[in-house]
């Protein structure tokens, strides 16, 4: 591996090739997942906590992102259980709703592939390889308040240092990463798979974990949210510390 | 120079290789074609991972009844008002007598082919569940289902060791299919009854199928008829992959 040890003082290392194939592999199915993922949601864009959501029970959260926003196309509701007059209802739906989800589920799960195949192995390679240890997580001596407070100071006024187009992170930096890496991550793809009517019928503890398929679509949305402001974030500053030289060390290496 | 006959590396490779065919051996015989198409590729890798991955009969988890929940109906909730050249006059017909003169074939890779009538159906033995129902678009309920196994009625007509494939028709003029991994789940029935009442219209009176370990869509509403095949059917313009629909909906 073309690495030194993380020496202060010592020139910046260059990513590793296995970095940046799985960073641009990552960053491709992300992309398509954010995408997807949002055409999935306008089919129906209501959030719910629990087990079950649906347009016969309230809402956590509405989103105004499609038609299908609020449309009250429904039959009047008509109880339908047994013994009881009063509770559960069903409706027949008349709207036409928007449902692009043929082709969006289909792209979604690829891409899923995309992001968890790749991740697998950037786990098992980072955690062998020293690579969490030498350059992404924070060690006690960066998250000592004076350091930390130094670095969000220089972020506050902009002070932005040049690009050396490879590890040597910041501990804001670190942080960032160590928290894509290790739970925004895994959350997307855990919540993901609760959804799933075959994982949890091997695996109904992803139900318990998350609260309900619901509650595990609902967080689902909001690490993905997260996510995409973090990608916001990253690209500002690597277009701020230098664009050119962060995308070529990221791609060549050098 | 000391030669080592086990290194660390070949200890890697001989076992992820060992894990490998190991998995293989779970891997349905049978895969649906890809089309040349990216996204029919992505769906059939992930039926194969699924089916090799997790365990082959678990059961999804069941509520009680307090638990059931308001269940919205989606899709086609009349056949008898679609204008469907021989099947909405004939659903109206049957819906007109209380579906006495419904009748199922269950026919194909079968020892025995055979017609159940809706007594024939109620007469066997019947499983009721709770499940939770998830929906493609993203809501989800629970409901309670009565009715008969899959595989006890396959059973009654002696399904041949050539099947495959169960493909299901319906009055609304769809056709798909499962394979017998599903077909044969404990979970899967077709369902007569709902929250302790006849099936409701708009969620697939007479009968129709729970698939429990797939999206709501694979679950087919109004049944028709049923084919035991030794082959994978798409269903051509009626059946989901043309429409743009994955055929396997674990996720």
């Amino acid at each position: 591996m073309d690495q030194t040890p993380g020496v202060a003082g010592q020139p910046a290392d260059s990513h590793a090739r296995w970095v940046r194939v799985i960073h641009w592999l990552a960053a491709a199915s992300v992309l398509t997942l954010a995408v997807s993922g949002f055409v999935i949601l306008m089919a129906h864009p209501r959030l719910y906590w629990g087990n079950v959501g649906n347009d016969l029970t309230p809402p956590l959260l509405e989103l105004p992102i499609s038609r299908n926003h609020r449309h009250g196309g429904w039959t009047p509701p008509q109880p339908f259980v047994a013994e009881g007059l009063a509770g559960p209802v069903s409706a027949g739906r008349t709207f036409d709703i928007f449902n692009q989800n043929g082709w969006a589920r289909s792209l979604h799960f690829l891409a899923a592939w995309g992001l968890v195949l790749p991740g697998l192995a950037y786990l098992v390679a980072g955690l062998a390889g020293g690579h969490f240890r030498r350059h992404l997580l924070p060690t006690a001596r960066e998250l000592a308040p004076r350091h930390v407070w130094q670095d969000v100071a220089a972020h506050l006024r902009f002070r932005i240092p040049p690009a050396a187009g490879g590890p040597r992170y910041g501990v804001l930096q670190k942080c960032a990463y160590t928290l894509v890496v290790f739970v925004l991550a895994p959350l997307m793809v855990l919540t993901g798979l609760a959804m799933s009517p075959a994982v949890t019928a091997s695996y109904p503890v992803l139900l318990d974990v998350f609260g309900g398929h619901q509650s595990a679509r609902t967080l689902h949305f909001f690490a993905s949210a997260s996510l995409v402001l973090f990608l916001i974030v990253h690209v500002a500053m690597v277009v701020a510390s230098g664009f050119t030289r962060q995308v070529r060390g990221m791609t060549l290496g050098r | 120079m000391k030669t080592r006959l086990i290194t660390r590396r070949r200890a890697i490779v001989t076992g992820l290789a060992a894990a490998g065919g190991l998995l293989a051996t779970r891997l349905p015989g049978d895969l649906p074609p890809t089309y040349g198409h990216l996204l029919r590729a992505g769906d059939t890798f992930t039926y194969a991972a699924q089916r090799v991955l997790l365990p082959s009969q678990s059961l999804v988890r069941e509520y009680a009844r307090g638990d059931v929940t308001s269940f919205p109906a989606t899709g086609t909730i009349d056949p008898g008002t679609l204008d469907l050249p021989g099947l909405s006059e004939a659903f109206r017909a049957l819906q007109h007598g209380g579906f006495a003169d419904w009748r199922l074939p269950v026919e194909g890779h079968v020892a025995a082919p055979r017609a159940f009538s809706l007594v024939d159906l109620t007469a066997m033995a019947a499983r009721t569940q709770i499940t939770r129902h998830t929906c493609e678009e993203g809501w989800s309920a629970i409901g309670e289902w009565t009715g008969v196994p899959l595989r006890t009625v396959l059973e009654a007509v002696g399904i041949l060791p050539t099947a495959r494939f169960v493909v299901f028709h319906s009055y609304d003029d769809w056709v798909d299919s499962i394979d017998l991994n599903d077909a044969l789940h404990p979970q899967t029935i077709l369902a007569y009854g709902m929250n302790g009442r006849d099936l409701p219209l708009a969620h697939g009176a007479p009968l129709r199928l729970r698939v429990e370990r797939q999206i709501g869509y694979k679950s087919m509403k109004y049944l028709r008829r049923i084919v035991v095949t030794d082959t994978f059917e798409d269903g051509g313009a009626k059946g989901n992959i043309q429409n743009g629909w994955a055929w396997y909906t674990g996720v």
